[in-house]
């Protein structure tokens, strides 16, 4: 990716399409506690989050869908950065993650680029940080968040849609 | 559907010369292309630090001065509300705008001005033509009764079908495609009952860019007794529509694919059906005679529009139509048919890249995949390089399950595009291609 890009490259950087090309806990969880769709009638992208939640901590999570790759990306790296967190810290993480992308004024623009802020507490965004750039584009907010909201139906819905696989 | 890449290239410019030689039988037409662009003020203008290269004309397309000019000067210099008033303001406005519904109805071939009726677009006129034809006394749908569509229609010619049908109790039946993305003439003729009362055509259609064989349509449809409504919404732009020679007995399409104003487009309805029609909204203007014991009503097209109109819209309508005319309609298409063919030759050929659809008779636009790249990543990364394309299902679910596709990317054409645009849009594709490598 050359010049001539501008801010393209905010919105396609490296590590959003390298988790396109190669998404991370991509597939069915075997022994999943809560599963929920997340679609998109706008542009038909559909994902599936699959978690196994054991006292209140997602102890696996893992999706699958068809989507663009914003939002392919974002669901790969929403299982990385789930794995061992709290529902509590899952939750507070989402809030930080939605803000970024839709431009909020807290929206972890003091984390953007510090993705390895060593020992850094649950709410570091880490390498969701490299979905800022999505705030210039208001059209792809809600790819970026998909995966994010399939993950808040599934808990929702608690065991009701539990066993799945 | 999906058509091998390689034979794409040959059917869609065969596509492009058909529509070409249908129109320029005799010495090719001059086109003055820098002058028309000229015309278009917002085409001068830079999108992320690059010229503008605007493709999303199926969507919607950019005006021309004069249009722009004609509703300023409406507003300017002799705006009023039309009908009744007995001032000169009003008279200046009312005759400006049944002068609209007369250049109108030259635009489609209608026999005379009351069989045009102004509407906010095609989706009104298809909503009028279902509501008042398909519920009306002498007209509407019965238990059993059937509408046909088609399997490429945009869901504003399927969903008031599928509301009528429901509420009436009749059946919606649906005329598949075949493998190019036209229409299945053969099955039309299978579907075609004494129980079908109205058919639903696109004239073009908006995702796979097919005309339809419209007057092929009509006559099977009348020689089993039902109505054609045709949606023209995207053949208007693109082609010399002509009712009397296409048989239809409803032809409708919007004014803002046509380089006019949004919130304006227009209904051809056969007069004697129009007659037989009730009023689907009331209102002012639309009565003959007001009393509470009952109303009469006035008769079409005024039977049909009820409230103040649209008048800045149909008078900026007129002005876009009568720019399409004089540039001549047969060198517009001409000049599509030149860039549609340009464009299936530079997609086709690049690695990866699959036109959707390959109708022999093609207008105005191309779908198409990239292969391992979303569309809407696509129209992202042609956005950031200055190229407006649609990408989506483009309100065509249904024909998108037909195709097995959860979206494409759709480049569609306009009288000022150019081919060093239709280059650009290539190597843009070709970049788009880099990124996602």
């Amino acid at each position: 990716m050359s010049g001539g890009f501008g801010e393209l490259q905010d919105l396609y950087g490296e590590v959003i399409l390298d988790h396109n090309r190669r998404p991370r806990n991509f597939g069915r969880l075997p022994g999943a506690s809560h599963s929920a769709v997340g679609y998109n009638p706008l542009c038909g992208d559909r994902v599936e989050v699959y978690l196994r939640v054991e006292q209140g901590r997602i102890e696996e999570i893992a999706f699958e869908g068809v989507g663009c790759a914003i939002s392919t990306a974002s669901a790969s790296m929403m299982t990385e950065a789930l794995r061992g967190k709290s529902l509590e810290e899952t939750r507070r993480l989402f809030e930080r993650f939605h803000a970024l992308v839709t431009g909020a004024p807290d929206g972890g623009g003091s984390t953007r680029g510090g993705a390895d802020t060593a020992g850094g507490g649950a709410l570091e965004l880490g390498k969701l940080a490299a979905f800022a750039g999505v705030g210039e584009y208001p059209m792809r907010v809600k790819c970026a968040t998909l995966a994010w909201h399939a993950l808040q139906s599934a808990l929702a819905a608690g065991k009701a849609t539990a066993g799945r696989g | 559907m999906h058509q091998p890449t390689t034979s794409a290239p040959a059917r869609a410019a065969a596509g492009g010369s058909a529509i070409a030689a249908s129109t320029a039988a005799g010495a090719a037409p001059s086109y003055d292309l820098e002058r028309v662009r000229a015309d278009f003020p917002l085409l001068a203008q830079t999108i992320h630090g690059r010229p503008l290269i605007y493709l999303d004309n199926a969507a919607s397309s950019q005006k021309p001065r004069a249009v722009l000019e004609a509703i300023a000067g409406c507003y300017r210099d002799y705006y009023a509300n039309v009908g009744r008033g007995v001032h000169r303001l009003a008279q200046l406005a009312t005759a400006a705008r049944e002068r609209a519904r007369e250049t109108v109805r030259a635009f489609v071939g209608a026999a005379a001005a009351e069989e045009i009726v102004f509407v906010s677009g095609t989706t009104e006129a298809i909503n009028l033509v279902a509501h008042s034809y398909g519920r009306g006394r002498r007209t509407g749908l019965a238990a059993g009764d059937e509408v046909l569509v088609t399997a490429m229609e945009h869901h504003s010619n399927l969903v008031p079908w599928q509301l009528l049908c429901e509420e009436r109790g009749a059946s919606l039946r649906v005329v598949p495609i075949d493998r190019r993305g036209e229409l299945d003439l053969a099955a039309l003729r299978r579907l075609l009952s004494p129980r079908t009362r109205i058919v639903a055509v696109a004239h073009v259609s908006n995702v796979l860019g097919t005309i339809n064989p419209v007057a092929e349509i009509a006559d099977l449809v009348h020689r089993s007794g039902a109505v054609l409504l045709v949606d023209g919404a995207q053949a208007a732009p693109h082609l010399t529509v002509d009712v009397a020679m296409l048989g239809c007995d409803f032809y409708a399409f919007s004014g803002h694919k046509v380089y006019g104003p949004s919130g304006i487009g227009a209904l051809y309805g056969r007069a004697e059906l129009l007659a037989a029609m009730p009023p689907w909204q009331g209102g002012g203007g639309m009565i003959e005679q007001v009393r509470f014991e009952g109303t009469t009503y006035a008769p079409p097209p005024q039977r049909f529009e009820a409230g103040t109109p649209n008048i800045e819209g149909a008078i900026g309508l007129a002005a876009a139509l009568d720019y399409l005319t004089t540039l001549g309609l047969n060198a517009v298409a001409v000049w599509e048919g030149r860039l549609l063919q340009r464009a299936a030759e530079r997609l086709s050929a690049i690695p990866g890249v699959q036109l959707v659809g390959s109708a022999r008779e093609r207008a105005g636009l191309l779908s198409f995949l990239v292969e391992g790249v979303h569309p809407h990543d696509v129209g992202t990364v042609l956005d950031g390089l200055g190229i407006a394309v649609r990408a989506g299902h483009h309100c065509a679910q249904p024909l998108m399950e037909v195709l097995e596709l959860p979206a494409t990317t759709r480049a569609s054409f306009g009288l000022y595009n150019t081919l060093d645009e239709v280059d650009a849009l290539a190597a843009a594709v070709e970049r788009v291609r880099e990124v996602f490598a």
